[in-house]
């Protein structure tokens, strides 16, 4: 029986189509992904992500616990409400999740990760938080509405309480504040601007309903994997996994390797580093009619690699793709669909920011 | 629930032909499949003058989720593929059963491909079981 969150006959009663996503029973659409998706690029819309996890890191040593847990420095976030997207790494280097993880006031931190690695993340969390007394609280009771879109915020905004959505609009990108019971992250998914707002699950669907009744339009996961890969965002599963480093999937930037700070896998990226990283994680856009989908073969100068994300991106009007390659030069590239070899050209990404193609794609 | 036009024939994989006056016969996706698919985006159509063998792909529909192969419910000679679907693959999603058809064939074994596919009836019970 697959979980359910708290708006699921929302979603139900809305029409949406429901499909399994990591042990949940989620909204893929409510009726044409690609409407949707161009909702959220022009205008605003929203996404039940409440099967995503919080978890509350409470605790004198906590700021400590964390240097060493993840792959990003949290000495970066010098003041309460700013957030930090990063990886949280075995022994080897390979990415256990990728989460964001925002600091509160009074020293606490409040971290999101991915629903289909709660579990794992949980026991490796509460693992490695043990020798520093850290308090590890997970927040099923929680919900999380992202409502993302060039006027995804004024539309927020005009719901909250004057002084809540004065904070609100105050805030700079990657950086939350608080109050009402509400959490307000501008974070998100998409490559728009908006919030990702927690909200306790007795509230949410009242939330929900007033958000829609202010013109924002429900999305649901199709959408989402669409937006997010034309903003140039990494799927945890597909883009990396525990047998990936950042390095290989692109996510160097978000690897501080600040001195003297001994995080959980740092001895090994400095070795991959020092060795050269073998593979290396590439976009493509492909100019002929068709669509890149995962697992296709990919065809380059320094021998063949793998599709990771790949979709139609509705924005562009033609398929776009990540793809892990042998590192070096790739020259020409093609990927194999059905058995012929189609040319793509290697683009950097994002693909699409603000609702509009990046230069060169 | 569209209703299943009275002239089509079925493949359980959601194929639909039609025998026109001409003795010609075309060949599209059912709304259903369409509606499982969701917004298509491209379609890949045979040659004119591919030989079609029943249950062999004849075309490919791909939608943002996912591709799909469509298998041709008679055999026969292709003597016509819809290249306004390369233009407007969503064709498809707005008018499954009208302009949004794939292919004509010039079939070879008329009345025994037909026998073996099912009825708007048979069909359209199969989309009732495939509900529960």
């Amino acid at each position: 029986m697959s979980k359910q969150t708290v708006l699921n006959a929302t979603h139900r009663a809305l029409g949406a189509k429901m499909v399994d996503f990591g042990g949940w029973d989620m909204p893929i659409s409510y009726g044409s992904q690609i409407e949707e998706h161009h909702a959220v690029r022009r205008d605003a819309g929203m996404f039940d992500v409440s099967h995503m996890t919080v978890v509350d890191l409470e605790g004198e040593r906590v700021r400590d616990f964390l240097r060493q847990l993840v792959a990003n420095s949290v000495d970066k976030l010098k003041t309460p409400g700013k957030a930090l997207y990063t990886c949280m790494l075995n022994a080897d280097g390979g990415v256990i999740d990728d989460l964001i993880i925002y600091s509160r006031a009074d020293g606490a931190f409040r971290l999101v990760v991915n629903a289909a690695t709660r579990d794992k993340d949980l026991a490796w969390i509460g693992r490695e938080a043990a020798p520093f007394a850290v308090q590890v609280r997970e927040r099923p009771e929680l919900s999380i509405i992202a409502v993302q879109g060039p006027n995804a915020r004024a539309k927020v905004q005009g719901l909250l309480s004057p002084e809540l959505a004065a904070k609100a609009a105050k805030i700079g990108k990657f950086v939350a504040c608080e109050g009402d019971g509400l959490f307000i992250g501008r974070t998100g998914y998409t490559g728009e601007d908006g919030y990702e707002i927690i909200v306790p699950q007795e509230q949410a669907v009242e939330f929900w309903n007033r958000l829609q009744a202010a013109g924002v339009t429900p999305a649901g996961l199709g959408a989402r994997d669409t937006l997010r890969l034309e903003a140039g965002m990494n799927l945890y599963g597909q883009d990396m996994d525990e047998t990936v480093s950042p390095y290989e999937a692109a996510l160097a930037w978000t690897v501080a390797l600040d001195e003297g700070r001994d995080f959980t896998g740092r001895s090994a990226l400095e070795q991959q580093k020092a060795a050269g990283v073998p593979r290396t994680m590439i976009g493509l856009v492909m100019d002929e009619k068709g669509v890149l989908r995962h697992g296709q073969r990919v065809v380059t100068a320094n021998g063949d690699g793998e599709i990771l994300s790949g979709t139609f991106s509705p924005t562009l009007g033609k398929a776009i793709a990540f793809a892990r390659v042998p590192a070096g030069d790739p020259g020409a590239v093609q990927v194999d669909i059905r058995g012929k070899l189609v040319p793509v050209r290697v683009v950097s990404f994002p693909f699409v920011r603000d609702g509009k193609a990046c230069d060169g794609v | 629930m569209n209703e299943i036009p009275g002239d089509l024939k079925f493949m359980k994989s959601h194929e639909w032909a039609r025998v026109e006056d001409d003795g010609t016969v075309t060949i599209g996706i059912s709304d259903h499949a369409q509606g499982l698919l969701g917004d298509l985006v491209y379609v890949e159509l045979p040659n004119v003058g591919d030989t079609l063998e029943v249950g062999a792909g004849c075309a490919v529909v791909e939608s943002v989720k996912a591709a799909s192969d469509v298998y041709a419910p008679v055999a026969g000679e292709v003597i016509k593929v819809n290249s306004a679907l390369s233009d407007k693959p969503e064709t498809i999603n707005e008018d499954a059963y009208g302009d949004g058809w794939i292919v004509v064939v010039r079939p070879s074994n008329l009345q025994e491909d037909m026998e073996n596919l099912l009825d708007p009836d048979a069909y359209a019970e199969q989309l009732d079981n495939e509900d529960d």
